[in-house]
């Protein structure tokens, strides 16, 4: 959930500074202010300033909370703010615990209208007529407006309903997963590197494919997504030959390497913030899609294709494991490096072969994410922990063990919303990982020797 | 094919190598070693004498810092492990010697990596010298025995035709009825032409095949000589092979 | 360009509180990594732990803050003691990600709404520090020099954390030349050599996990202080690699590289920033680079470079030795 904060020299540098485009020592300069920069604004309606919750001090903004009790948080409702002569300044959608806020220019008299059509099915405002508010904004706190809502009765869905529902949610979650986290797989099994940059590699597919596609030549986005790929392929085979290579051949420790990784992901994730903004941005194609019913399940066709293409990917990527020289070469190399050396193999070329892969599948995922909930410059490094947590499930450093992995860490986090709020249902993910870590290091698919 | 530097006509010859794993620390201060064409070679020593380290030195996986390396009297010192596979030298390692999670016939297709074409006619040469591995061509090498997984290690490496086959200890942790099968399949692949380098821990076996062996101690040469001499020479028998006066 | 803005902002930031919370910081993970080897990415968490510890018994339960203050550093004690007895015994790169899990999951839970009476949720806790203030000694004006100015209430939490960081130090100084400093050492080093020598390994890392938590949490108390509030969204992933690059610039597991690893930092990272700023004023920016979001993002990118080149070309930081790096790969 991307959040945007424009602070001042008195907050907490660190965690906002790492983490927030704005930066910290703007109110401090000598008298200057921050020119208040915050990136476009409703250009062709599909940019939306990210909320936020907690505020510095002097600054106003409006927000709220769906349903007003805060209990079964509703994610994805939309709400517009004008001023009082009906300029708009801003619109928001509530985020995974059900907060929404926008930023206002000021203290003083605004309107805030909600858009009824986001409600979820079985979701109603108490009172259809009025969808709109007036509030008044003072300084430095936010101003709170609630609309009340109910359940229309009728249409709740059943417990098997809903299971059927977040399965589906969960597999396609879990594909995406899958398919970023077999590169991080293979790399640790080629060369026993950690990539915490892997996230990183995620979000620059991403946003490659939202250049091409959404702007400048503005491509459709299968070729969009399929030249990013590439490109972000080209981008693994670089770092491979010009940092990692280099680095093992001096025989830096593997430590050392993993805090490379660290230092690589700062760096990347900040440079693809200063190229690409804070804003949260969708692909231009397959918005607003309606959903077909499935039986119990409800799926847009963009989920659906997503879906079946991510099979169809894994598919090949297990037969060229399988039954190509190269994949058998891969699976040799992550099994027993040096052997492979000794049988003839030119484990660098492979090495080479496997980032270039690895690369390009976390750049589709990237951009299969992407094209389900939308582009942002932190969403790669969101998912890294739950690749994380999918790798070490499956068995670090077998391809097969991602995929595994990736589905069951999918599943466990989309049907965990049945019983807990949403904005807990990463927590289960973790958690497993915590578990699988002290009672199966090696995950389902790992051998024991890996571990010690 | 000779050159001034292995004279006598060595297929491979070691000359003053030092080597070890990490910088600052030798394991081998100054080893030497030959090999005739056709010859079986042993290496014996006590534990740490760098046996290990002298062949994995020669096929390139441990670094060498000073000293030479030649082959058929080319210059093969810093010559990477793959290309040494490729000019026809097999090595089998003592541990970690099979890919586990890969099938016995892939582990043999990794074998013959750089000539997948020949795979057919070589399995064809090959499944004869090692029937218990043809029963078991689709089984995980990771399940196999520890001895099935000697006969695939040794197997893989043949797959190339090689002209030299390093071997590092392939009897350890066998029983002795693997073993005895072990060196009956070191003998069969030397008569079908293949010169070997055996490191050893077992001295006597070794000594019993070899034609000539070298005793290493402390990463230096202590002894050599024709395999039988060896065998029978008290200095050895004294200070390395306390356990053959035990056991015999 | 106003230098003096420039290099004041600087100076600023490496003397503020900021920088002290960070020396806390630093010093714990040099008790968990530098001296006892433990690769402990979610230091951050020890940090939140503290803070909520405070913030919840003075918000929510209303408590006086001299009891939240130690629940605070005891709760962080806690933590370690619990992450520890599954986890001490994983290979270090496990152990590594099962504690950036735990911090992570520490931080979504207390954001979580499910928790918001106790917790507040994603909005966090506000006013958990009058008590601190309203004990100020400090008079009401603007303290310092030039362009280094700070006001009362930061002067007060100024002075405090800085003198718990050089109490601290000093204490880490003397168990780290005690005998148990020294066998943490061996065990670092060489478990299996200082198991046969009667040393229970597993018994001395978890100690220097708790001792290197509860200064942890004491960090994470002196920040609920100095921001007056504890919320989730502070205490993300990218504080703990702050705190490992000002660890691994002055030297791990040295005495004094926490504190001037720090102040080199901050120094740095204020200087470049105010500078970037200036030049934007002055337009010699390329045009990627306008704006204050993006100068904030990219002084962020030149730390990631130099965590990266650090780590390549001087591991052992300034005051570090090269020999004590090679135990730590």
């Amino acid at each position: 959930m991307p959040r945007r904060r424009r602070i001042s020299a008195l907050l907490l540098l660190a965690g906002a500074m790492a983490l927030w485009p704005a930066a910290a020592y703007a109110g401090d300069d000598g008298g200057g202010t921050d020119n208040g920069e915050n990136g476009e604004n409703g250009e062709n309606g599909e940019e939306e300033p990210a909320p936020t919750t907690t505020l510095p001090m002097g600054v106003a903004a409006i927000t709220g909370t769906m349903p007003p009790s805060g209990v079964d948080p509703i994610e994805g409702v939309e709400f517009t703010v004008e001023t009082a002569d009906g300029q708009e300044i801003g619109s928001a959608e509530t985020d995974v615990d059900g907060v929404w806020s926008v930023v206002v220019p000021g203290p003083g008299a605004y309107r805030v209208e909600i858009d009824p059509e986001t409600l979820p099915d079985g979701v109603d405002l108490t009172d259809p007529d009025r969808t709109e508010a007036q509030v008044t904004v003072f300084e430095g706190r936010p101003a709170r407006v609630l609309f009340a809502v109910g359940d229309i009765g009728g249409d709740r869905p059943t417990f098997l309903e809903r299971l059927a529902q977040n399965t589906a949610n969960g597999v396609k979650f879990g594909l995406i997963i899958a398919m970023a986290a077999v590169g991080l797989s293979l790399i640790f099994g080629t060369t026993g590197l950690i990539n915490f940059a892997h996230g990183e590699l995620v979000t620059f597919g991403a946003v490659v494919a939202w250049f091409l596609n959404a702007r400048g030549p503005q491509w459709q986005l299968f070729l969009a997504g399929f030249v990013a790929v590439m490109i972000t392929g080209l981008l693994g085979a670089t770092l491979e030959r010009g940092v990692f290579r280099p680095l093992r051949a001096r025989q830096v420790g593997l430590f050392q390497m993993f805090v490379i990784t660290i230092g690589l992901a700062l760096l990347m994730r900040h440079a693809i913030l200063i190229w690409y903004g804070g804003l949260r941005h969708s692909y231009a194609d397959y918005q607003g899609q309606t959903r077909w019913d499935l039986g119990p399940v409800s799926i847009t066709p963009r989920d659906l294709t997503i879906v079946c293409g991510s099979i169809i990917v894994l598919v090949a990527i297990a037969t060229m494991l399988q039954r190509t020289r190269i994949g058998k070469a891969m699976r040799a190399v992550s099994d027993n490096p040096e052997l492979s050396e000794a049988s003839g193999i030119d484990v660098q070329r492979v090495v080479l072969v496997v980032w270039v892969m690895g690369a390009g599948l976390a750049a589709l995922g990237g951009i299969l994410l992407g094209a389900v909930v939308a582009v942002d410059w932190q969403m790669g490094s969101r998912l890294l922990l739950l690749m994380f947590a999918a790798v070490i499930l499956g068995g670090l450093g077998t391809a097969y063990g991602a995929m595994v992995g990736g589905l069951i860490v999918g599943l466990v986090t989309e049907i965990s919303t049945i019983w807990v709020s949403p904005s807990l249902k990463i927590v289960f993910a973790l958690a497993a990982l915590v578990l699988a870590l002290l009672v199966r290091p090696q995950g389902i698919l790992g051998r024991k020797e890996r571990i010690g | 094919m000779s050159t001034e530097a292995t004279g006598n006509g060595a297929l491979l010859a070691a000359s003053n190598l030092v080597a070890g794993y990490v910088p600052g620390v030798d394991i081998l201060r100054g080893c030497n070693l030959e090999l005739h064409r056709g010859e079986i070679v042993g290496v014996i020593g006590p534990n740490g004498a760098g046996k290990s380290t002298l062949v994995k030195a020669i096929f390139g996986q441990v670094e060498v810092r000073s000293g030479a390396v030649t082959f058929e009297g080319d210059d093969i010192t810093s010559a990477s492990p793959h290309q040494l596979v490729a000019r026809g030298m097999g090595y089998v390692p003592q541990v970690a010697n099979v890919f586990p999670t890969l099938s016995v016939t892939e582990n043999l297709e990794m074998g013959l990596y750089l000539q997948p074409k020949a795979f057919d006619r070589r399995m064809a040469d090959i499944r004869p010298l090692f029937p218990r591995l043809s029963e078991r061509l689709k089984q995980r090498a990771g399940s196999l025995s520890g001895g099935e997984r000697q006969m695939l290690a040794m197997a893989r490496a043949l797959m190339m035709e090689p002209s030299v086959l390093l071997l590092d200890e392939p009897s350890a942790g066998l029983s002795p009825a693997f073993q005895d099968q072990v060196f009956e399949r070191v003998h069969e692949i030397n008569d079908a032409g293949v010169s070997i380098v055996m490191v050893e821990q077992n001295a006597r076996r070794c000594l019993q095949i070899a034609d000539r062996a070298y005793v290493l101690d402390q990463g230096g040469n202590a002894y050599s000589g024709a395999g039988s001499e060896l065998l029978h020479d008290p200095k050895v028998v004294e200070l390395y092979l306390g356990t053959l006066a035990r056991a015999k | 360009m106003q230098w003096d803005v420039i290099f004041g902002n600087g100076a600023r930031a490496a003397i503020g509180p900021d920088a002290a919370i960070y020396a806390l910081l630093a010093i714990s993970l040099n008790v968990q990594y530098g001296y006892a080897g433990l690769l402990n990415l979610g230091v951050v968490g020890f940090m939140l732990v503290g803070a909520y510890g405070l913030a919840i018994i003075v918000a929510t339960a209303g408590l006086s803050m001299w009891i939240g203050i130690p629940v605070g550093l005891l709760a962080a004690g806690v933590l370690a003691l619990l992450m520890g007895l599954p986890t001490l015994r994983l290979r270090a790169d496990y152990f590594a990600i099962t504690t950036i899990a735990v911090a992570e999951i520490l931080r979504l839970v207390t954001r979580s709404r499910s928790l918001e009476g106790l917790t507040g949720g994603p909005f966090g806790l506000q006013q958990v520090a009058d008590a601190f203030y309203s004990i100020n000694p400090f008079p009401d004006r603007e303290y310092g020099f030039g362009v280094v100015q700070f006001s009362e209430q930061r002067m007060w939490v100024m002075t405090v954390t800085w003198a718990l960081a050089l109490l601290l130090t000093g204490l880490v100084a003397l168990l780290a030349s005690s005998p148990w400093g020294r066998a943490l050492r061996a065990v670092r080093e060489d478990e299996d050599a200082a198991r046969s020598l009667g040393k229970n390994a597993v018994a001395f890392k978890m100690q220097a996990l708790v001792v290197g938590g509860m200064i942890g949490g004491l960090a994470g108390v002196m920040f609920a202080i100095r921001s007056t509030s504890a919320n989730a969204e502070s205490f993300r992933s990218d504080v703990t690699f702050f705190a490992y690059t000002i660890l691994i610039l002055g030297g791990a597991a040295t005495k004094l590289g926490p504190l001037v690893g720090t102040i080199i930092f901050w120094f740095t990272l204020s200087t470049i920033e105010s500078f970037l700023r200036q030049a934007n004023r002055e337009g010699w920016l390329p045009g990627f680079l306008e704006g204050s979001e993006s100068i904030g993002a990219f002084t962020l990118v030149l730390v990631g470079l130099a965590l990266a080149l650090l780590i390549v070309f001087r591991p052992q930081g300034i005051f570090g030795n090269r020999n004590e790096i090679r135990l730590q790969t």
